[in-house]
């Protein structure tokens, strides 16, 4: 029985604007395989040259190398950090709450342009401009909000009886936080380290500014090169991308839904 | 720290009385103790760096409105501000309308159900730069839709689409659909089925039941999907700047150009304006249907 019904009208519709979304990503592989030296479509014939030159670059390797070790990094600090903010939010009176979760979650409101520059503007007094340290630390602020929600969401499903019942039959709090409330979390952390990751290594604005010439990141590599030319390596750079954040994604979206 | 080294010197006498005074002591302070790393690090790296650049649009150099009130009689900005506001209107209106019918379709699905889901999540998670060089390269001179157009005989020369407006809303919408898509499927699927039979047997039409039945039921998750895209597309910088024009210019893009010129106090105010923008809306937004930050937390790709 066809309940929600929608006429043959709004299929057709539908399924052409799923073609829509899709049709770029799915144009983005094809050409990454392209032998021919400049971008045409379809491409003349298939091969793996783009990659090569990918993997023969030595500035390419070095970007994506930084994007990966920084995106390590920040989700080590915003999924601890995140974690604790998590539980303080559940045990902290209504009114503190309510301020504590609008400075951590603020970051999805606020524009990047803003965030972006007001990083600038105070990291570059201390030299955290061309430092990967200057990225990390305006990444992670940007990654708690993912780790935020969601561990919080896997701690509104947790029944505050099994933490006491480990209190009262004697494990000391941070005892229990490790064998009990940590391991019926996990889920929900995992997921919040996977988001941190992927807004790590995607991130470009705070890059564009942070970066200088000393901490460039895979983003800020191809923005470079988009400015000038787009010639294929760039297809071949984003379709290992879009691999690397379909699977942690995809993780990701198992995770949340079993939880 | 200090919760763990308390119970460790309890833990060595006899367990139960000697923990629960100390657990008694640190009880009310423990939440504080916990929020104090992660508070200290967002004030410190987030929102005291914000804030400082912010604060320059009304300290440059003593306390002063000036720069504000410039605003009023600045065309660049006016433009701008105008062309931000109108791109935003019209990518959310573009979601919305394309959107619609693929969260009926996602809803509706059984067997193709994961391969619609697979389609609206694959673009969503691929990064804003990925999808707006793939839109270069279909819309470029020599890109997939002029060649195509070309060869069907529809055109005799390539026609510029790249590098105009219309690539930035067509690439904006693009990248903003999943954003109206999810909030919508996620309310048309808390529909109660018995609404839908109770209405075909009172002998409403498809059309009819759709029109009085499912639409006004769906309507928390159109408005959830269009505060998104309405305040995620204000900020937009990495798309206009790559596939548009270089006359549409973005509030972010001339923020960033103000940045270069070392003109802070003018980027300040620029921020200003983005920012309470955005607070605004999602402000109104919150007071008309209940909703506010809330929506922000489905942002999560």
């Amino acid at each position: 029985m066809r309940l929600l019904t929608g006429g043959l009208f709004s299929g057709t519709l539908g399924w052409l604007v799923l073609l829509f979304l899709a049709a770029p990503i799915l144009l983005v592989t094809v050409v990454s395989f392209s032998s021919a030296a400049y971008l045409t479509f379809p491409p003349p014939a298939l091969g793996l040259r783009w990659y090569r030159a990918f993997l023969g670059s030595d500035s390419w390797l070095a970007a994506s190398w930084l994007s990966l070790w920084v995106a390590t990094v920040v989700v080590v600090i915003s999924t601890s950090l995140g974690t604790l903010a998590a539980l303080a939010l559940a045990r902290l009176p209504k009114a503190a709450r309510g301020v504590v979760t609008g400075l951590i979650l603020s970051p999805m409101i606020v524009p990047s342009i803003v965030i972006a520059i007001g990083v600038y503007y105070a990291f570059a007094r201390y030299g955290l401009v061309g430092s990967p340290i200057g990225l990390i630390l305006a990444h992670a602020c940007l990654a708690m909000p993912f780790v935020v929600t969601s561990v919080t969401a896997s701690l509104s499903g947790l029944d505050p009886r099994l933490e006491q019942a480990a209190l009262s039959l004697g494990a000391t709090p941070w005892g229990s936080f490790w064998q009990v409330t940590l391991p019926l979390i996990r889920p929900g952390v995992i997921v919040g380290a996977l988001f941190a990751f992927i807004t790590s290594f995607d991130e470009l604005l705070v890059a564009l500014f942070l970066s200088g010439t000393g901490a460039v990141t895979l983003p800020r590599r191809m923005w470079d090169d988009l400015r000038f030319a787009i010639d294929p390596t760039i297809a071949a750079v984003s379709t290992l991308t879009i691999l690397l954040t379909a699977v942690l994604m995809g993780c990701a979206h198992r995770l949340r839904r079993k939880g | 720290m200090s919760d763990a080294s308390l119970s460790d010197a309890g833990a060595a006498s006899p367990p139960l009385a000697a923990t629960r005074p100390a657990r008694l002591r640190l009880g009310p302070l423990a939440p504080w103790l916990l929020a104090l790393p992660p508070v200290a690090f967002m004030l410190a790296f987030y929102a005291l760096p914000v804030l400082g650049m912010l604060s320059r649009a009304v300290l440059d150099p003593g306390w002063t409105l000036v720069h504000f009130q410039a605003l009023g009689d600045d065309p660049v900005f006016q433009r701008v501000l105008w062309n931000t506001l109108y791109l935003a209107v019209l990518v959310t209106l573009g979601t919305l309308l394309l959107g619609y019918p693929v969260a009926l379709l996602l809803v509706r699905a059984r067997r193709m159900a994961p391969l619609i889901l697979l389609l609206i999540l694959l673009p969503f998670w691929t990064s804003v730069l990925v999808r707006s060089y793939a839109w270069m390269v279909l819309l470029g001179r020599h890109g997939l839709v002029n060649e195509a157009m070309l060869a069907l005989g529809l055109l005799d020369r390539p026609l510029r689409i790249l590098n105009t407006p219309l690539a930035t809303q067509i690439a904006m919408i693009h990248i903003l659909l999943p954003y109206m898509i999810l909030p919508i499927a996620n309310t048309l699927r808390q529909i109660d089925h018995s609404l839908l039979r109770a209405a075909a047997g009172l002998g409403a039409s498809p059309w009819s039941t759709f029109r009085q039945v499912v639409l006004p039921l769906s309507l928390p998750g159109v408005a959830a999907g269009t505060l998104l895209v309405f305040v995620l597309s204000l900020g937009f910088y990495i798309t206009p700047a790559l596939v548009g024009g270089p006359r549409d210019t973005t509030l972010s893009m001339l923020i960033s150009q103000q940045v270069d010129q070392l003109n802070w106090a003018y980027a300040a105010c620029l921020s200003a304006v983005l920012l309470a923008t955005a607070l605004v809306i999602i402000g109104v937004f919150a007071k008309i249907c209940g909703l506010g930050g809330g929506a922000f937390r489905m942002s999560a790709r």
